[in-house]
């Protein structure tokens, strides 16, 4: 019950129509095709340290400390290489002791040491006990799900692009998973089945993320403390470990994400040197994470933003300088959506998905009865066809034999509209003076032309498309719509005006392209889909209605899909394809449209998105009672308070240098270099958590707490870059007296030493607690309930 | 402390002098107004009958005059008040029942003071056109052309005739703007000097003036925020000021522009829950507390009642959620039926529902485990948070309960019952711990009315809530309660709170059913404070959501800019003659026109800028900057925000942007003719093609302004003329 609903996968969203057939499960056909290779995806994106130089033995620099007017900062060097992991607490504390009042340049040999160290920690807190717990977690019901269909090669339905479960699938595949896993619900033993590959190439991508982090700031700030500040906290953080640890689209998201932004910060920093080859080398990498980030969620949307932002004010700078011509400004290629063609391109058998994307558009779909087949292409009396509303995500017309609930207009058999293929979405068009049976072969072909008046008769049920004057079901302005008559007698309520947008009076009406709308004769009203979802009665469909309100919208068109009629001769369906512009464009707008639709009932309670950065309640990732293995997505409350009330000092920061500089006070060479660090460095940090936080305020859909994670990088950054500023602006003070380095290393040791402490408190949240809960005082969480509303 | 005076002694500048009026009097302006005031109240009581949104506005006019209080999601109260001031000046009383379109007035209602000061602001906003132009520097004949289009606009004057709001609010955009700039270009000489606070202090009232008759006018107030920004970022980098100053002058503009119109925002409530005292028909929305100090309704019956709920009181529990509706806690004698139509089974327990209706069977009394009695002991034992207690159902005396039986709509949750002991072993798990949510300390004894009260059962943690379904034929379509075991976090669904309340005194159950029945008395008298009952109004003004209000002439954003959709107002229930939102399409047409020259030019210039090539002189651009960052920012802050809107949008939403994007046409034109038209003979063309346009800008207002002012009724042909459009919806009679 812990697992959030999702419409995402079909299973929910399918009906459970009685009449309807039972959807075709995951099929198991063999496929003879592999996916592309993405594994070249993966190994480009190993954490590469930035340029190591070459540097002296330790002896050498140890003997010329004062390198450029400034005291370094050294790393110990029988440290180097040495980092095992398991024991961070005692390399922490002595690192940072030996730490100068002025640590601006630190000399290049204790930056890979360093790195080093975060990649062997980052590693080791993700990938520890990472088999546990050995059933299905959360979300893994989902995204497991869908990398088995990828596996099974199996087309469906979801809110997200594609490229994070396909890569899932990808190293299900490489780890030996065979995708026979059902996935059903969480909670369920995985038994036999390798699911640690799939949750070590999470994990991996996960650890990736911190040493990404540790890179961003170093090369926005220059300043080692800052970068090793930034990474332990992403180490440390208890919920960037959870997220990491479990098959998840997040790890994979976060991933590209940073991976963009270090690529877009090293891209600027070569920007005094355009088109060298380390510059074109950011620069296509920069599109290539781009592109990944939009290929996982829509969320990379943002990043995308940020990313182009910087463009722009690159850009601009760029056209100040009057010594480039015009000729070389440069060209770019972020925006390439690469992932959606793949989908297209890999995923061509289909599953129960398919309802859902427009009929031209299930034409390109291989194995789809659309696919290749041939209809008649003008419709005529007689005919017996499927109408599909025109709305995106709107489904097919369609009836069967329950009737409207009493109390709920005329208690008449129910007209819907449903997603999915279904006997029960045919209907024969027929005269409305005339009942002559269409399928005489005596009787002449008659086409139906536009403005004609037809009658529209349920085939199973041999009732007639009816509407009359009482309310609709949910829309209560709109007329009801219902099936009427007995046998195909039904009176003049049952008569729609035929018109295809766009005609002339007496033209034909041709399938699949022509939009049409029916307009009932009696009442003037049009026929439309509301897209609304009825209750339990109607099975869950989508309500059909009248509309009164003449417009033209999507909603009220419909055009024919199938089309079936011996008399007249097939074309094939090839005239009608839609272009690939098209495609793409209909399947974002699904799966836009799918995102929007998970919206929040008035009596459900939610996550709202004021509640993240104050870490105001977790998610249960496994486990409820005490003798559950309990795990609890909850980031370390010290180090997101640390963060939340360091962006408040930031931004006291910010506003203090900007005025000082506006007012024109006199600044040090050394305050200067720290005011452009905020500025610049900090600025283009902050405007990413900006962009990665404030859109959920205006997003309708249900919210959950892991939206928040992309945005705790950037703060996290944010963290370190502040208060490394902020420390050396304190030792500025106090210096030259030998108090200012002690006051710096200080600082910077209490920080770092708070955090490991917070961590040592919380890691149960994330390596899984089995026992009593927080309220028990045996309990290992005890006292360590600090807000009423954590649960564990 | 003498910094601190001697920055008071700056900011109170303008007392030293003398208080001098020199009277100027700009005929321009005059003899604009003038136009303004004819086109405007020309007629003004005609027609006598509701015309379209005045059939809204008109039922909140009604309940000002009766003093009823209501709630009204469309805004602030502060356009509603000063429509409710005409009635009130023309001694309107209230009565007449706003049901339809085209009703006829009745003889009470003073038609003309209703709608008279909608018409003053729309007629005021020619001569602050003008004004505008002037203070953004361009020539008299610029200002006078954009006071004339203003003029000349249709829509503009339809929209002014009628009791309705927008007029008002383009009226204090424009004042709020004008202001500002007036502000601004008394340069810093005359800082802080009588003028300068007049102008400063006009433009935070008049921004709240604009926020207060609709949200709209927040997006305006925010562009002048942006813009005072802007300069001050200036002033700050004037290092002739000294630092005292600078802080004088931020300590100013905060006051004026940020404080005083918060403060005059919380005064329109204030005013607006003053007058409205009487309890109406929107109560049921409001908390029982907001409720009781209203005069009649709940307050008739709460009035006197305890305020400790004791162990034997007995109460009725209301949802404070309030959705779908208000409903009480309740049960009756049926059970749940023992397999639901999808076969699931149940308890075949007593009920237990959310019943949206007052009935004896929604008291319940409140019990101690420990001890028998149903009574109120002497003296009370009040309950406080953290005690548990038993719920007992008064008519039936059956305990409440919940256990780990599915829920009949919710199968997630708990099922909550009345117990019946059917002796098969399912225990009774009914004791429940009060939690009070608004508490101020952790002994805070429960409160009617005023507690906020969750109950968390003991043996599953369960908290009893609201789920919001209605449940089928044998619960009556009663809304389902269910005990919420993954309680995550605070919501208003699971929260309820004590309305009715007196002490139990019968100790057998048919006494106690009698004392059930009949009413409570007792006297004590609560008192919301008014900064309670304003989070509370405003938080429901936000919040309150009409479902589903599709309309005939409802149009999408996309249609306004081309002026695709129109609104029908009124029909003469005889005659042909009609009145219509229509706007004068050469204006429409060409306000997009001089947005996108502004657009391109802009950018044009801008790149150039960059690449250090100058084409126009810095103080033209100067104030080709501003002039566009006015009026092109006023229409996309006005006109954008309604692409990320779901609610119901109609043509007039467009106004208040389209009125910028008018002032931006005189300005195009001028720069084009002062900068681009390099010869003579090209400025004559220029001028002459301008007067040209004008009088087809004249001759479209008097095409249509029989649609417009409702006279004279035109022919079937003339109306079918008209149809410019084919979008356009002109009523035509059928013969």
């Amino acid at each position: 019950p812990w697992v959030r609903q999702k419409s995402s996968c079909s299973a929910t969203l399918r009906s459970s129509c009685s009449v309807g057939p039972a959807p075709a499960g995951p099929s198991l056909r063999p496929q003879p095709r592999q996916p592309p290779p993405l594994q070249d995806y993966i190994s480009m994106r190993a954490p590469r340290p930035a340029h190591p130089p070459r540097t002296p033995s330790p002896g050498l620099r140890r003997a010329r400390p004062g390198a450029a007017g400034h005291t370094a900062l050294r790393m110990p060097a029988a440290g180097r290489g040495r980092a095992e992991p398991g024991l961070p607490r005692q390399r922490e504390s002595r690192a940072p002791r030996r730490l100068p009042a002025h640590p601006a340049a630190p000399p290049a040999a204790a930056r890979p040491a360093a790195l080093a160290l975060v990649i062997l920690l980052s590693f080791a807190s993700r990938f520890h006990r990472l088999a546990e717990p050995p059933h299905v977690c959360w979300d893994e019901t989902h995204f497991g799900k869908m990398g088995s269909y990828y596996i099974n090669r199996t087309f469906f339905f979801d809110v997200h692009p594609p490229l994070g479960k396909m890569l899932i699938g990808l190293a299900g595949y490489l780890s030996g998973y065979d995708g026979t896993f059902p996935f059903q619900k969480p909670g369920d033993r995985y038994e036999q089945h390798n699911y640690v590959g799939m949750r070590g190439f999470c994990a991996f991508l996960g650890s990736c993320l911190v040493p990404l982090a540790y890179l961003t700031v170093l090369e926005l700030s220059k300043s080692l403390p800052a970068a090793l500040l930034t990474a332990f906290i992403l180490i440390f953080d208890t919920g960037c470990i959870t997220l990491s640890q479990y098959i998840l689209l997040d790890p994979i998201l976060m991933f590209f994400l940073m991976g963009a932004v270090l690529s877009m910060v090293k891209c600027n920093s070569c920007a005094d040197r355009p088109f060298s080859a380390s510059w074109w080398f950011w620069m296509s990498l920069t599109g290539v994470n781009l592109a990944g980030a939009m290929g996982v969620k829509f969320v990379g949307l943002f990043v995308v933003l940020l990313v182009g932002l910087n463009t722009m004010y690159d850009l601009w700078d760029l056209l100040g300088n009057l010594s480039l011509s015009l000729v070389s400004v440069r060209t770019f290629y972020f925006f390439f959506d690469s992932p959606v063609i793949s989908q297209t391109a890999v995923l061509y058998l289909h599953g129960p998905g398919d309802g859902f994307f427009s009929s031209a558009f299930q034409s390109q779909l291989i194995g789809n009865n659309l696919h290749n087949i041939s209809v008649p292409e003008h419709v005529a009396y007689g005919s017996v066809v499927t109408m599909k509303n025109l709305r995106m995500a709107g489904g097919y017309l369609h009836s069967h034999w329950h009737l409207y609930p009493e109390g709920i207009g005329a208690r008449q058999q129910q007209v819907t509209a449903y997603l999915h293929k279904d006997l029960n979405n045919l209907w024969i068009i027929k005269k409305h003076d005339s009942d002559t049976d269409p399928s005489d072969p005596s009787i002449p072909v008659e086409f139906v032309r536009h403005g004609d008046i037809i009658r529209l008769e349920h085939k199973e049920t041999s009732r007639n498309l009816h509407s009359h004057q009482h309310e609709a079901p949910l829309t209560r302005k709109h007329f009801q719509v219902t099936a009427y008559g007995i046998n195909g007698t039904g009176d003049s309520n049952d008569f729609w005006r035929i018109e295809v947008v766009g005609r002339q009076a007496g033209k034909l009406i041709r399938v699949l392209r022509g939009q049409v709308r029916l307009t009932h004769v009696a009442t003037g009203c049009m026929l439309g889909s509301s897209g609304k979802i009825l209750p339990k009665w109607g099975w869950e469909q989508l309500e059909v209605t009248c509309t009164p309100y003449l417009k033209e919208t999507p909603n009220s068109l419909w055009n024919f899909e199938d089309h079936i009629n011996p008399k007249l001769p097939n074309i094939s369906l090839d005239v009608l394809k839609p272009s690939f512009a098209e495609i793409l464009l209909e399947s974002h707008m699904v799966m836009i449209q799918g995102n929007t639709a998970l919206k929040p009932k008035d009596n459900e309670v939610t996550s709202k998105p004021w509640h993240w950065p104050i870490n105001y309640q977790g998610l249960r990732f496994s486990g409820v009672n005490e003798t559950d293995y309990r795990v609890y997505l909850l980031g370390n409350p010290v180090i997101w308070w640390l963060n939340l009330v360091t962006i408040g000092l930031y931004l006291l920061i910010t506003v203090s240098a900007a005025v000082a500089l506006k007012r024109g006070v006199q600044l040090t060479s050394e305050l200067k270099d720290l005011s452009r660090v905020v500025l610049r460095g900090g600025g283009q940090i902050m405007l990413g958590w900006l962009l990665h936080y404030l859109p959920f305020f205006m997003m309708g859909r249900v919210l959950y707490f892991h939206h928040y994670f992309p945005a705790m990088l950037f703060s996290s950054m944010l963290t370190g870059i502040t208060w490394d500023t902020l420390l050396k602006f304190c030792a500025m003070f106090l210096s030259p007296s030998a108090t200012a380095r002690k006051v710096y290393g200080a600082g910077f040791l209490a920080l770092v030493l708070l955090i490991i402490y917070s961590f040592y408190l919380f890691h149960p949240l994330s390596y899984g607690i089995i026992g009593p809960m927080a309220s028990d005082p045996s309990s290992p969480m005890a006292g360590l309930r600090w807000m009423d509303s954590w649960e564990f | 402390m003498a910094r601190l005076g001697q920055t008071f002694d700056r900011m109170l500048g303008f007392l030293k002098e003398p208080v001098v009026v020199t009277v100027e009097i700009n005929m321009n302006v005059m003899v604009l107004t003038l136009m303004g005031l004819i086109s405007r109240l020309w007629g003004l009581s005609y027609p006598r009958a509701v015309v379209f949104d005045e059939v809204y506005y008109g039922q909140f006019v009604s309940l000002y005059m009766k003093r009823i209080f209501f709630v009204d999601d469309s805004g602030p109260p502060f356009g509603h008040m000063l429509l409710a001031l005409g009635g009130y000046l023309g001694g309107f009383d209230g009565n007449f029942l706003w049901n339809r379109i085209g009703a006829e007035y009745s003889m009470n209602v003073p038609v003309w003071s209703l709608r008279l000061l909608p018409a003053l602001a729309g007629a005021l906003c020619v001569p602050l056109a003008y004004q505008i132009l002037v203070e953004l520097q361009f020539s008299h004949c610029a200002a006078l052309g954009a006071a004339l289009l203003i003029l000349l606009e249709n829509s503009l004057i339809t929209q002014s005739r009628f009791m309705l709001l927008e007029s008002v609010l383009i009226f204090f955009i424009l004042l709020a703007v004008l202001s500002y700039l007036k502000f601004y270009n008394l340069k810093k000489h005359s800082s802080f000097s009588g003028s300068w606070w007049f102008w400063l202090l006009l433009t935070g009232v008049a921004c709240s003036c604009a926020v207060g008759v609709k949200y709209m006018g927040l997006f305006t107030y925010i562009l002048l925020l942006t813009t005072a920004g802007l300069h001050f970022w200036h002033v700050i980098g004037d290092q002739n000021l000294s630092n005292v100053s600078l802080m004088c002058h931020f300590l100013a503009r905060g006051l004026a522009l940020i404080i005083i119109p918060v403060a005059m925002y919380v005064s329109f409530f204030y005013v607006h829950l003053t007058l409205l005292y009487r309890s109406g028909p929107h109560d049921q929305i409001m908390t029982s507390a907001f409720q009781a100090s209203l005069e009649g309704g709940l307050a008739r019956i709460t009035q006197g009642q305890p305020l400790e709920v004791a162990y034997g009181s007995q109460v009725t529990l209301r949802n404070v959620l309030g959705k779908p509706m208000q409903c009480w806690l309740h049960s009756h004698t049926n059970t749940y039926p023992i397999r639901y139509e999808n076969g699931r089974g149940s308890s075949h327990q007593q009920q237990v529902t959310c019943y949206p209706f007052k009935d004896v069977n929604n008291w319940w009394i409140v019990k101690d485990p420990g001890m028998q009695q149903l009574v109120v002991s002497n003296p009370p034992r009040p309950v406080r948070h953290g005690h548990i207690v038993q719920l007992v159902h008064g008519i039936t005396t059956r305990y409440l309960n919940t256990h780990d039986v599915a829920a009949p709509l919710s199968p997630h949750s708990q099922e909550v019952s009345c117990y019946i002991d059917y002796n098969i072993s399912m225990p009774a798990q009914n004791l429940w711990r009060v939690e009070i949510v608004n508490r101020e300390s952790d002994t805070d004894v429960w409160k009617t009315i005023l507690s906020e009260v969750r109950f968390v059962h003991v043996n599953t943690s369960a908290v009893l809530k609201l789920s919001g379904a209605s449940l089928p034929e044998w619960g009556y379509r009663q809304l389902e309660v269910v005990g919420e075991k993954l309680s995550k976090g605070y919501h208003q669904s699971m929260v309820w709170n004590v309305e009715e309340h007196r002490y139990g005194k019968s100790l057998e159950q048919k006494e106690r059913e009698v004392e059930l029945h009949s009413p409570t008395q007792m006297d004590i008298s609560k008192n919301l404070s008014f900064m309670a009952k304003f989070t509370e109004l405003q938080w429901k003004i936000l919040t309150l959501k009409n479902e589903d209000t599709e309309h005939k002439y409802s149009s999408s954003a996309l249609d306004w800019i081309t002026m695709d959709t129109n609104i029908a107002y009124w029909l003469h229930p005889t005659s042909s003659a009609q009145i219509h939102l229509l706007g004068n399409v050469v204006t429409w047409a060409s306000a997009n026109v001089a947005a996108l020259i502004y657009t391109c030019l802009s950018l044009w210039y801008l790149i150039r800028r960059r690449r250090k090539i100058y084409d126009i002189p810095e103080d033209a651009w100067q104030l080709w900057v501003s002039a566009g960052g006015i009026c092109l920012g006023g229409w996309a802050v006005n006109y954008l925000p309604f692409f990320g809107m779901e609610k119901t949008l109609f043509l007039y939403h467009y106004l208040p942007a389209l009125t910028f994007q008018i002032l931006l046409i005189p300005i195009v034109l001028q720069h084009i003719s002062d900068h681009l038209c390099r010869s003579v003979l090209l400025k004559s063309m220029f001028t002459a093609l301008i007067v040209a346009w004008f009088s087809s800008v004249y001759f479209v207002y008097c095409t249509f302004s029989p649609v417009t002012y409702g006279e004279p009724s035109l022919s079937v042909t003339e109306l079918k003329d008209l149809r410019w459009k084919d979008s356009w919806n002109i009523l035509i009679r059928k013969q």
